[in-house]
């Protein structure tokens, strides 16, 4: 039933986009309410009390916040097609890694998309060691998860979306010649269905782009 | 085979004391080494070479970093004895989220207050109690976080009371006024064994905060 699972996104969200990809992989039916962040619903506020962010999970009427929390909720829950590890060590790494991604890589990206000159030359660099560090665990694999998607496949296919936010930023961090592993994987990723069925509207996501650089270059003056 | 199991921590450390206790609640055997985070060990920085910090644990050579990681790595391996996790999905990413909580807010905030002066020690100050009463209302008229028994989040957060004495003490403010319920919540995760023998001495605790803030250059 559609209705027991709802889930509170916003399209250009690689938190509330990664939700998005393990609800489809996993063949869990859910009711999707596009936010707008600048003018948030009162249901959403009702939910996420204490962060009022998205994405929020709402099942059966009892609200997650927090995507991390919400990918292993739904793989607890529903148990087929399962995205953790099943040994704990494994499952260790793997929680170490999401939170490397979302604590180091995506704010740092973020600056780079945002800033300029000296600023954003930094902030490249700063990509480029984090990305090599990444890159080591994909060696010698198809995936993140091994043989197929997994976890730190979901958490990490936001990467694909640097491509595009450097064609409106101006940089490109990441680039086939300098990793060629994550290159190749993210190709692997957009064969599949549920991973294309989640990528975000290419035009859609430069016009952002440009919007936050150009508010942060009038904030600053 | 018997298991080896290293832990690589700094006495004052939350985030150490996290594991300490949950290995002290399962009763696991292992060897504690005290690190000294101005000339880090060798083994350190070749067990965590993303953030060369510590809590390390180092279960058979293999480590595991992040403290709500490695508790959790515990609780999943030495699943028998005391449970910390609930059992129920829900009431499982429940816990989580408010640990992902603490982590985001209780240090940062805590910080400011030993940190900092003026107005930004008092916005600390007031983010600080404003966090901890959100957490007052999870815990409700429960025992524990964790229900009747002892768990998770509440082995992510009473760590933070051996530093309510230093914050108090550098902010000039008593936070058993503001959250009575949460400091008799402390002290009865004091009573039990686990958390007693693993959290250090409040004065301790502040005379190391003190030493900080002289090397910080803060009065």
């Amino acid at each position: 039933m559609a209705e027991e699972v709802k889930l509170f996104g916003m399209w250009a969200s690689p938190f509330s986009r990664r939700v998005e990809l393990a609800l489809k992989l996993k063949g869990i039916p859910y009711e999707y309410i596009e936010e707008d962040l600048s003018n948030k619903s009162p249901s959403l506020l009702k939910y996420n009390p204490i962060h009022k962010k998205v994405p929020l999970l709402v099942h059966k009427e009892k609200p997650l916040a927090e995507s991390l929390v919400i990918l292993e909720y739904l793989d607890e829950t529903w148990t087929n097609n399962p995205i953790l590890p099943q040994d704990p060590y494994e499952r260790a790494m793997a929680r170490f890694w999401a939170k490397f991604i979302d604590e180091k890589l995506l704010p740092t990206a973020a600056k780079v998309s945002h800033s300029t000159g000296k600023e954003q030359e930094q902030g490249v660099e700063e990509v480029h060691q984090q990305l090599k560090i990444l890159e080591n665990e994909l060696k010698g694999k198809e995936f993140f998860a091994g043989q197929s998607i997994g976890y730190l496949d979901i958490v990490a296919h936001v990467l694909f979306w640097f491509y595009s936010a450097g064609e409106a930023s101006g940089v490109q961090a990441l680039t086939t010649e300098k990793f060629p592993i994550i290159s190749e994987w993210i190709e692997k990723l957009i064969k599949i269905e549920a991973v294309n069925e989640c990528r975000i509207p290419k035009e859609k996501h430069h016009d952002l782009i440009r919007l936050r650089r150009e508010s942060l270059k009038s904030a600053s003056k | 085979m018997a298991d080896e199991l290293v832990l690589l921590d700094f006495w004052p450390s939350p985030f150490g004391m996290r594991v300490r206790i949950a290995l002290a609640e399962k009763g696991i055997k292992h060897e504690y080494r005290e690190e000294d985070l101005r000339n880090k060990s060798a083994l350190l920085l070749q067990m965590n070479p993303v953030h060369k910090k510590i809590p390390v644990l180092i279960h058979n050579g293999k480590p595991v970093c992040e403290s709500l990681i490695q508790v959790q790595y515990i609780d999943e391996v030495w699943h028998d004895q005391a449970p910390l996790l609930p059992s129920d999905p829900y009431q499982r990413a429940i816990a989580r989220f408010w640990a992902d909580f603490v982590d985001k807010k209780i240090y940062d905030h805590g910080t400011k207050i030993w940190r900092t002066k003026g107005e930004e020690q008092e916005a600390g100050k007031k983010e600080f109690i404003e966090c901890l009463k959100l957490l007052e209302g999870e815990l409700g008229d429960k025992p524990y976080f964790g229900g009747e028994n002892f768990g998770f989040l509440d082995v992510v957060l009473v760590p933070f009371y051996s530093w309510f004495h230093a914050y108090e003490k550098c902010g000039n403010f008593s936070i058993e006024a503001e959250c009575p319920k949460l400091i008799a919540w402390a002290k009865r995760c004091l009573q039990k064994e686990s958390v007693s023998k693993s959290l250090p001495d409040q004065e301790k605790v502040y005379g190391f905060v003190l030493q900080l803030k002289k090397v910080f250059g803060i009065e």
